[in-house]
Order: C-alpha cells, then structure tokens, then sequence
C-alpha cells in the first residue's frame, strides 16, 4: 500500500468536512424545497418549472448572478455588525434600527451638500453613516456596559424607534415634490459608483474588505485575544486588566457603524433617494446569516450569497408566476427552520 | 374642545390598544415559562390574513375570530417545535417565524387586498342605551373589546391563582427543579406557546376584523414588537400589561387629540413615545429588574438525560 504523503493526511479530514457540510446543508435545503414546492403547487404553479427559473435566473445568466451580489452586500456588512459584539457574548438584534440611522445621517449629507464633487462627498457620507448607526448602538452598549439594560431589549425597542424618526424626515422636511413617501432623488455625485457595469456598487468591496478586516483582526490581533477573552469568560479578564467596558461600548459602536454603512449604501447605491420603510426586515436578517454562520467571515459570506440567491428569486415568482413578491420569504423560513430544527437523521451525533 | 371630541379621541384609541392587549397577555405567557418569542409580528401576520379570509369567505366574523385564534396557537407551535423539542436558539427561531408570517401571510391575504367584509359587529352595553344619539354611538364596542379585561383577569388567575399556572413559572424560572419536582417542562412550554399563540390569534383578528377590516401586507406594522416591549414594561404580569396597552394607546389619542385641536406635531415623532419611555422605565429599575424577568427567559432547556 503506498503511503500517503503528510501534506495529503492533513488535507483528507478537511475534505471530509467540507463534503459532509455540502451534504448536510444540501440536504436541509433539498427539504425546504420539497415544503415550498407544495406551496408553489397549491397555488397552481409548477414546482419543478419554478425552481428551474429561479435557478437560471439567479445563476444561469451573468445578470442574474449581478443581482444576486447586489442583494448580498448589504447583508455582508449587516452580518458583521452582529458577528463583531457577537464575539464578545453580546447579542445585537438591533441591526434594523441602526441600518435606518445610518440611512438617515447619510441622507442629511446628501440633501445637504448635493453639489459638492464625488469624491468629498461620498466619503463625508459613508462617515454620516457610520456615525448614525454608531449612536444609534452607542445607547444598548452604554446602558450595557453599565449594568443598566440587558443589550438584547433595547436594540430590540430601538429597531422600532428608527423608521419612525427616519418616517418623521421623509414627511416632513425632505419628501420631494412628487411623492410623498420618499425625498428627492440624490445627485449623481451622491450616489456610490457601480462595478463592472452592472448595479453591483462599492459596498461589495467595503463588506469584503471589512470582512478580510474582521477576519485578521480577530485571528492575529490582541483585541482578537482579549474580545475572546471576554467572551469566554467576562469576570475573569475583567480581573486580568481588560478594559471590558470599554470593550463593550466599541464593540456595540462598530458594529452599528456596519450597519449604518450598510443603510448608506442602500439609499446612495441600490435606491438613489431615501424611501420610508426601506428595509424590511434585511437588519434581521443579518442577525440570522450571523448566527447561522456561527460569525465566521467565510460563513457569512457563503450564507450571505444563498439567502440573496432566495431573495432574487422572489422578483421571478412575482413577475412569472403572480405571487406576491413575499411569497419567498416562505422558502426563506422554511430553509432556515430547516437550518435550526438540525434534523437528527443528518447529524451524527459524536457525544452520544 | 368639546366633551364629545375627547370621548371621540378615547373611544379610538381603545380600537387601536385591544389587539396590542391581546398580544402582550399571549407574549406574557410564553414568557413565564420561558420562551422568547420575537416571531409575534408573523404569528399576528398570519393570524390577521386567515381571520380576514375566512370571514371574507364565510361572512360570519365570529368564525373569522375564531381561526385567528387557532392559527396563532398553531403557527406558535413551529417555534415550540424549534425551541423545544430541537433546542435551537430561540431569537434565530423567533425571526425566522417572522420571515415565515411575512410570506404566508401574504400568500393567504393576497386574493383579500382590498376587499371588503362585514366587520365585527358593535353593540352598546344595556345600562348606556339611554345615552344621547351622539354619545352613544361613541361607546359602541365589538366583543372582543368587552372581553380584553376580562381575558387578562383570566390571564392573572391562571397564571398566578392555578397549578398548572404555579407550574409554568417554575418551569420559567428553573426548568431542572420544575422537572425534579414532577413536571413536566416540554408539555408545558408547549401548552404556554399554544395558549400565547391563541391570544396573540385573538389580537390579531381584533386588528383585521374588527378596527381596520381591512387587509395589507404587513398590516401590523410593528405591533408584535411593541407587544415584546409592552411584557418588559408589564414586568410580565397581565394585569400591568392594561397600563402597557393604554400608555401606547394614549399616544395614539394624544396625537388624535393634537391633530383636532390644530397643533402641528409628527405623529410619528409622538408614536416613539412608549418606545422611549419603556427604556426610561427600565433604566430607572436598572439592576433590580432581574427580580420579576423569568429566571431562566431565552435558555434551552437540555433535559436530564
């Protein structure tokens, strides 16, 4: 029997966990199609002709594929802000609240300043942004560190607390001429440049980069080491010197500057002019790509690129096939119930 | 301003808090025994589009009610499945639900948009019949209004003056000693969840059927949250949750009494009130709020296998 080189001994238990991960998670998304192809049926669609356009559309034409990385920047960076207070323990459901904020601030640049030259002010934008969603998780961080409020509920109160504010301005001051429910569309040096000729826009590249960022920061770092620390044990690196407070504070703050950046990028790439109620819901949905992908970077971009390729798929089921384009959130459910419920003839259990 | 301008602006603002009531009571009690549940904005989602449709279909809005309410207990029993049985995380659970009740909800409602039903009907109390025309009409409430107070007596009696309510705040609280002591903590989280998915059915179908009869996508605008923040508020007792439903239903009519007399104020700068003024409430109890939030809220319960 030959002997198998050591580089190659190394490399067969990496296989092996990445074919049985594609075969787990296949599987799991096999089912949830399986319970939305009974939906689509039901409602006189043909299941099998509905996954084939969904397929070919997302993935089947460089346009398509276009789309899919335009729905997924935004969850890329919505993703980090939970990832990043996440490695402390903490748990921000608050990313919702602070995309609007971040829309809001940048939006305030953009009305404000709508002449000045591109490149002064998108920078001073994507700061505003940053700013708004930083505040906005600046107060869970603080009322945290201080022993006040438990993080979790006040992201949660200040989720709903933004649209209204954001709803205040769009009515009020801002809305433009014509509609009532948005402001006026920003001028052409608001808006942030597209990649490639498709409506990809610079956000990609700030949530890669941001990411490889994350990634280094936490591996080769000592913040890495001490928020790590703290996660694993708050009381005793508080008792080895680590300022956990001030951990707290920044980790919740640069977080929400992620998703502030996040709601920039949605007002200034994807819609050009800040609409009430934008988001629906892809603040929380960073909260799941981050849980489902356990924080890690190359996670949250895998996961990140499957649920956009879910939601593109929405557009076709509501032009095709006359279904309300929230239809897809059910098979957007339906994969992550999947996802949760972890069925036990998949798993193999190692501890039992 | 006039007598019947106030009563006016009251009478609607106790339209718009009874479904929050509902919900808050149902959220109470999945709370007691432990559970989180952040998907009340779908589980009301679905709720209010199957209540819409049925009674749109049947034309009797009492049937409507009452598949509201089951479709809550039914659509809470997914997040049982997860929590529960599944032991998986119970905020991924709870927002995963919410996408659900997004996308079902409007698969059910979509051939409803816009229609038209016979909502519940409104009658006057006997003792107020001889009331002036004027003021009568004021103080014509649907039954499910009549029945919000007594629903959260009901609630508190349950949960505080029963066994099996004596045993659902043990299992909130410490699911190991509940278990030790001869309960069984899975049945009863799911009779918890179903019981909350019942009430939060029942607000739900307050909301379509009878205040707005009408359907939308996403109708209920962030009323599972604020149910979610009103149980904080409430220190998760029923009969607080009256004041939590009110002080959000006093915003509305404080911003419906602004409107009438000319003021100019953003009606949405006044809906951030009770929002605010929640996290107010709990930084003035600041550490001792742990007292009255169930001990073991948000954990999985492993068994003892």
């Amino acid at each position: 029997m030959p002997q198998i080189p050591e580089s190659k001994k190394k490399f067969i238990p990496i296989l092996q966990g990445i074919i049985n991960f594609l075969v787990r998670y296949g599987l799991m998304i096999v089912i949830a199609l399986l319970l939305f192809g009974i939906i689509l049926w039901i409602s006189g669609a043909d299941p099998i002709q509905s996954y084939q356009d969904i397929f070919t559309s997302t993935l089947g034409s460089s346009y398509g594929f276009s789309e899919v990385i335009v729905a997924m920047s935004p969850m890329l960076l919505n993703a980090l802000a939970v990832a990043l207070p996440s490695r402390l323990g903490l748990i921000n459901v608050g990313v919702e609240g602070q995309l609007y904020m971040g829309a809001c601030f940048a939006t305030w640049g953009a009305l404000t300043f709508p002449n000045l030259p591109a490149n002064v002010l998108l920078p001073l934008m994507i700061f505003l942004g940053m700013v708004g969603g930083a505040l906005w998780a600046f107060v869970p961080g603080y009322l945290r560190a201080r022993g006040l409020v438990n993080e979790t509920i006040t992201t949660l109160l200040l989720n709903s607390v933004a649209p209204m504010i954001v709803s205040f301005f769009v009515f009020g001051f801002w809305h433009s001429p014509m509609d009532t429910n948005k402001t006026p569309n920003f001028s052409e040096t608001a808006r942030l440049p597209k990649l490639f000729g498709t409506r990809i826009d610079l956000s990609l590249i700030l949530g890669l980069g941001l990411l490889i960022i994350f990634w280094l920061i936490m591996k080769y770092t000592r913040w890495g080491l001490e928020m790590r620390a703290i996660g694993n044990n708050p009381i005793a690196a508080r008792r080895n010197g680590i300022p956990v407070k001030t951990y707290i504070i920044m980790t919740m703050c640069i977080g929400g500057a992620f998703a502030g950046l996040a709601g920039m990028s949605q007002v200034s790439g994807y819609y050009g002019v800040l609409l009430a109620n934008f988001s629906r819901g892809i603040g929380f949905m960073g909260f799941l790509i981050s849980w489902l992908a356990g924080g890690s970077p190359l996670g949250i971009v895998l996961t990140s690129f499957v649920i956009s390729m879910i939601f593109s798929g929405g557009n076709l089921l509501q032009l095709t096939r006359d279904l309300p384009y929230a239809v897809i959130n059910i098979l957007l459910a339906l994969t992550l119930f999947v996802v949760l419920a972890r069925p036990s003839f998949l798993i193999r259990r190692k501890e039992a | 301003m006039t007598l019947l301008s106030i009563l006016g602006v009251l009478s609607s603002a106790i339209f718009s808090g009874t479904s929050l009531l509902y919900t808050t009571l149902g959220e109470i009690i999945d709370q007691r025994a432990g559970i989180v549940n952040l998907g009340l904005e779908g589980v009301l989602l679905i709720s209010a589009s199957s209540g819409f449709a049925v009674t749109s279909i049947s034309g009797n809005p009492y049937l409507g009610v009452l598949v509201a309410a089951l479709m809550g207990g039914l659509i809470n029993m997914i997040l049982g499945y997860l929590v529960i049985t599944r032991k998986s995380n119970q905020l991924a659970s709870g927002l995963a639900l919410m996408f659900f009740g997004f996308g079902v909800s409007a698969w059910i409602g979509k051939p409803y948009v816009g229609g038209v039903i016979k909502g519940l009907p409104r009658f006057i109390l006997p003792g107020l019949s001889n009331l002036p025309r004027l003021y009568a009409s004021l103080f014509k409430f649907d039954l499910l209004i009549y029945l919000a107070i007594p629903f959260t007596i009901l609630v508190w009696w349950l949960l505080f003056r029963t066994r099996w309510g004596l045993g659902l705040r043990a299992v909130g609280e410490n699911a190991d000693t509940a278990f030790a002591s001869g309960r069984n903590p899975w049945l009863i989280k799911y009779q918890a969840l179903f019981i909350g998915g019942l009430l939060a059915g029942l607000g739900a179908a307050h909301l379509s059927i009878a205040y707005t009869m009408n359907w939308s996508e996403y109708m209920t605008a962030g009323r599972g949250f604020i149910a979610v923040a009103l149980v904080i508020f409430s220190k998760w007792h029923p009969l607080r949750a009256i004041v939590g439903a009110l002080l959000f239903s006093a915003a509305v009519a404080f911003q419906l009494l602004l409107q009438s007399s000319g003021i100019q104020i953003s009606p949405f700068l006044l809906d951030t009130i009770p929002y605010l003024l929640t996290i107010l409430v709990l930084i003035a109890w600041g550490g001792t709020r742990k007292q009255s939030a169930p001990a073991s809220l948000g954990r999985v319960y492993q068994g003892t296998e």
